[in-house]
């Protein structure tokens, strides 16, 4: 009923935008008040069969982005290919279950999004039931389709909804339930961003628990520390912390009686997750590695040992940190080093493990090399890139990002480390990143980006302000000499602080990435992607 | 479990041996309170279940038959008793309880009054994985003028010098200045790795340390060590750069095997991290030591150890602002026509007449209080008889004294189970204590069998005035027999 009901409005809404036509509305009212009258029941029931087909659609709109991805993948093909792959599937599910023609238009004309009126007044004119059922089929498809896609790519994730009071209070809730403390936001967020998360290290997130912890694991607890007082930063150090957590927590874990392990660890660890998440947002490298070992406890059959089912959790831990991040370092610095030949002068940005690891074996197989060492304030890595690389003995040079442009003109390669790689090919990195490769490529000098693979990443973003980490504002302040100018900045109403942790670089200004699985262009990350979840 | 909290709660009290001669240090009402009740509340607090409470018998005892303490700590108490005889140190007491002390630990004394915010501390401890870390506050002048202290205070007798890092949180250097024999002896290895160190003095040691489980497996295999304050935490901070990493090894071995395939893995990830506690040099995070110690100075906030008079009396002055007691107990029992200030507190099972003023007091359990008396900036124990018309003014009185009618006390401390006796009874005086007027203080000092009288019709009346400015309106002087002390009539 409700649906021939929604169609009526319609209807109405047409008779009112256009008179002109009034009779032949009339006519489609009448047509629809026959319908229900006669097929009340028919309708029904292919409302019924139609949900069904729904649930069965779920399928093949994931083959279709794969697809999608394929076309990306290979630029050769024509765009317009992809839309007719995405079109074919649906019609014909759809002409196989709800072949009769009158059931169809209500079942439709809920799912019709206004702006498709038009579309099917034109049909209406034409007034063949044939054409009209053809062109509304391809219209409707469309978006119904879309929610389809959407949904795999998942709801907005909370960190980046901090301006929604209903995502906030969801989020308050879930935490309360999982006996998280909420950690108080800093405020004074600079207007473009105010949708992110902004802490203060002033205001740590152990402030409200108990302090011989007892909800959340004590190794959870430093750990959580650890990363929100930037002890333990940057993502592979953040990922092997974590892993290394976990395996703790595993090691002390005992199923309860009438427990299942598989489930109730995943239960246990989530709430783990979030006390992390509001120490510091989680990087996308320990969102493949939460995924991956969520997966592995899901995996342990139910009938095996407790005793044994620890043991292989934590084995395949340690497999993990050895494949995925310290064989992958090897493996990226044997690809890497071929590209650095004798007399490079080697640009390198802040400081990441991967790079400084590169440059160290290179500069052991006896490259002649110097390095050129970018830093930007407020954390100044780049002291400890530098530290690490002059202890080593490599000739470098230290500069600020300021003074880019000018030290470049001497640059014969950039070497770059990223926080994620995303599936448009775009790299997260450090805030600043992107200014380098830009100037870089203003320079003529190629921009190399290293990278494990654990750290590609599904999300796709073309800007720095929808989904990005605020640092704590107050480490912009400089005190100098006993003097700090910026101690009350809250209190001036004009002036905020923005510290702004990552950026993201469009492929165009990256020459290369190297892998762990060979040196790829940016482009060909959503192929990465899709051969890890074929092996996975 | 994470923490394991140990009270120390046998102390003797050495440094008030007035207000510790009856009743054991940990027992001493503090705002109507038994002192120990603020560690306890202070670790119940921020969440403690539990903790191993390192006693005496009579304070067990105590601690068994207090109703009041039962109801309001609701934590499980697991009460260790030690000989008071033995003298035992408190590292000598953490060995004791070494069977327990399952993970690490977090050692309190019982006389430490404080609203510290206790995750600074831990988060210290937990952040850096250290092996110590402690709090300190800034100490406090006591204003208070203190009843029964001949003279001023030695200014600084043992002044600690204690060194942190840039940051203020490192732990680099401690030294007392009686271990000092001439200068400060700052050690190279220090200066090479810190070159900026800041010593600051005029810190107080609130007792409140997180220690490494390691920490006690080395004071099992190492006997000698006795205090934790004197000797063991000393050591620690000296011991972060002793260039032998290998003996350190050997001494917290026992640990360090167990674990060493999670200290890879740590290793590991703090290779990987950018981060670093100094600059300066060219060597890693933490200079590659393994052991590390951490202070958190308490910058705002109430801190007192309660270890002399002095700070017995500030901090019975403070903290009940601090607990949201009402400040009259229901069960007390006040005279309409008596005047009690809203600065003072009054203990349950008290009996107060009319045309009595209490102001800026306390006044503990079970005391009663007679007719047109006057109380002021004083602190009166539990089971105390005040007779009528007494003027007290910035006294002490332990307990179950009995002050006689019509007695006029300024800045005295009345031993407990004293009697001074009322006025009238003739026989005029028969014993007393010394009786001096030195400085500013107008003091009565007791020996244990004492009893002084005062009989104010005859009697002194003596008023002291600012700084050593003596005014004498007197009648008559009628003293007086003096058994021990220098007898001084004007």
């Amino acid at each position: 009923m409700a649906d021939s009901d929604g169609r009526q409005v319609d209807s109405i809404n047409h008779s009112t935008e256009e008179d002109v036509k009034l009779q032949e509305v009339v006519q489609a009212k009448c047509e629809g008040k026959e319908l229900t009258k006669e097929e009340k029941q028919r309708l029904r029931k292919e409302k019924k069969q139609h949900k069904k087909n729904k649930k069965d659609d779920r399928g093949p709109p994931e083959k279709e982005k794969e697809k999608e991805k394929a076309s990306v993948l290979a630029p050769s093909k024509p765009a317009t290919q992809s839309p007719a792959h995405k079109a074919a599937p649906v019609p014909v599910n759809a002409s196989a279950s709800e072949s009769p023609v009158a059931a169809e238009k209500p079942a439709k004309s809920k799912a019709e999004q206004r702006a498709e009126r038009r579309a099917r007044q034109d049909t209406e004119r034409a007034s063949k039931q044939g054409k009209k059922e053809g062109g509304q089929q391809s219209a409707s498809s469309k978006p119904k389709a879309t929610p389809n896609e959407l949904q795999p790519v998942k709801r907005l994730p909370e960190h980046i909804q901090v301006d929604d009071p209903a995502a906030l209070k969801k989020l308050a809730k879930k935490l309360e339930r999982q006996q998280v403390p909420l950690r108080s936001d800093y405020g004074y967020k600079v207007s473009l961003f105010s949708h992110l998360h902004q802490y203060s290290r002033k205001n740590p997130p152990t402030q409200q628990i108990s302090i011989p912890a007892t909800v959340i694991h004590p190794s959870i607890v430093r750990l959580g520390l650890q990363y929100s007082q930037g002890i333990i930063a940057g993502s592979n150090a953040r990922s092997v912390a974590l892993l290394h957590a976990f395996k703790q927590v595993i090691q002390d874990y005992s199923t309860p009686p009438n427990e299942e392990l598989s489930r109730d660890l995943v239960n246990k660890l989530s709430p783990y997750i979030s006390f992390l998440s509001q120490c510091r947002p989680l990087s996308a490298s320990m969102g493949n590695a939460i995924k991956h070992i969520k997966k592995e406890i899901s995996n342990i059959p139910s009938q095996c040992k407790e005793e044994e089912a620890k043991r292989r959790l934590q084995e395949c831990i340690d497999s993990y940190i050895n494949e995925k991040i310290i064989l992958a370092s090897e493996a990226i610095s044997k690809y890497a080093i071929e590209k650095i030949s004798d007399g490079d002068v080697i640009l390198v940005y802040g400081c990441s493990s991967l790079v400084n690891h590169i440059l160290c074996e290179a500069f052991e197989k006896q490259r002649k090399f110097r390095v050129i060492v970018v830093d930007s304030r407020p954390r100044l890595e780049g002291r400890e890139a530098l530290r690490r690389l002059v202890k080593k003995g490599i000739r470098c040079t230290y500069v600020l990002i300021s003074a880019l442009s000018y030290i470049l003109p001497e640059v014969s390669k950039v070497f770059l480390g990223a926080h994620a790689l995303l599936a448009n090919g775009y790299v997260m990195s450090r805030v600043g990143t992107s200014q380098i490769a830009l100037v870089a490529k203003a320079y003529n000098v190629p921009v190399l980006v290293c990278c494990e693979t654990y750290k590609f990443c599904e999300r796709v973003q073309t800007d720095s302000f929808v989904s990005n980490e605020l640092d704590d504002p107050d480490d912009l302040i400089v005190t100098r000499n006993g003097k700090t100018h910026l101690e009350n900045w809250q209190t001036v109403k004009s002036l905020g602080l923005l510290n702004l942790v990552y950026d993201v670089t469009p492929p165009d200004f990256v020459d290369l990435v190297i892998t762990d699985l060979g040196m790829i262009p940016c482009t060909s990350v959503p192929v990465v992607l899709r051969v890890k979840n074929v092996d996975q | 479990m994470e923490l394991q909290a140990v009270l120390m709660a046998a102390g003797g009290g050495s440094r008030m041996m007035d207000l510790t001669y009856n009743t054991p240090k940990p027992l001493l009402p503090v705002g109507n309170r038994p002192l120990i009740w603020y560690p306890l509340n202070l670790l119940e607090r921020v969440g403690f279940e539990e903790v191993i409470v390192i006693t005496t018998k009579e304070v067990q005892k105590a601690l068994s038959t207090d109703q009041r303490l039962k109801t309001d700590v609701k934590m499980r108490l697991d009460v260790v008793c030690i000989q008071e005889e033995t003298d035992m140190g408190t590292a000598d007491a953490l060995r004791h309880i070494q069977q327990k002390i399952k993970t690490d630990i977090l050692v309190v004394s019982c006389d430490l009054i404080t609203d510290v915010a206790l995750h600074e501390v831990v988060d210290l401890f937990r952040a850096h994985n250290a092996t110590l870390s402690m709090l300190m506050s800034k100490v406090h002048e006591f204003t208070e003028t203190v009843p029964g202290q001949k003279g001023k205070k030695k200014a600084g007798e043992q002044r600690d010098f204690v060194g942190m890092d840039v940051t203020g949180k490192r732990l680099l250097f401690m030294a007392n200045e009686a271990d000092l024999e001439e200068g400060l002896v700052l050690r190279k290895s220090i200066m090479h790795k810190h070159p900026r160190m800041l010593i600051k003095t005029g810190l107080l040691d609130a007792h409140l340390y997180c220690l490494k489980r390691s920490v006690v497996d080395f004071l099992v295999h190492n006997k000698s060590v006795t205090s934790i304050r004197g000797e063991l935490v000393p050591y620690l901070v000296r011991k972060q750069f002793s260039k032998s990493l290998n003996s350190k090894n050997r001494m917290f071995g026992v640990h360090n095997k167990c674990t060493s395939k999670d200290e890879a893995l740590l290793q590991l990830a703090r290779e990987r991290s950018c981060w670093n506690d100094h600059r300066g040099d060219m060597s890693e995070a933490y200079h590659g030591g393994k052991l590390r110690c951490y202070v958190h100075i308490m910058e705002e906030g109430m801190c007192y150890r309660v270890n002399m008079l002095a700070a017995y009396i500030e901090a019975n002055r403070v903290v009940p602002k601090l607990f949201e007691d009402p400040p009259i107990h229901p069960t007390a029992v006040v005279s309409e026509r008596s005047l009690v200030g809203s600065d003072s507190i009054i203990g349950p099972f008290c009996q107060i007449s009319g045309k009595t003023s209490i102001k800026r007091s306390n006044v503990g359990t079970s005391s009663t209080i007679k007719e047109k008396v006057k109380i002021t900036n004083s602190i009166i124990m539990n089971g105390v008889t005040i007779e009528e018309g007494c003027n007290i003014q910035g006294s002490v009185i332990c307990n179950n004294a009995v002050i006689g009618r019509g007695a006029d006390m300024k800045y005295c401390l009345v031993g407990s189970g004293q009697r001074i006796e009322p006025e009238g009874e003739n026989d005029v005086v028969q014993r007393s204590a010394g009786y001096t007027t030195r400085t500013k203080t107008h003091t009565l000092q007791f020996c244990s069998s004492a009893v002084f009288v005062l009989n104010p019709a005859f009697c002194v009346c003596v008023c002291v005035h600012s700084h050593a400015h003596v005014c004498l309106f007197v009648c008559v002087i009628l003293c007086v027999y003096v058994r021990f002390n220098v007898l001084i009539a004007y």
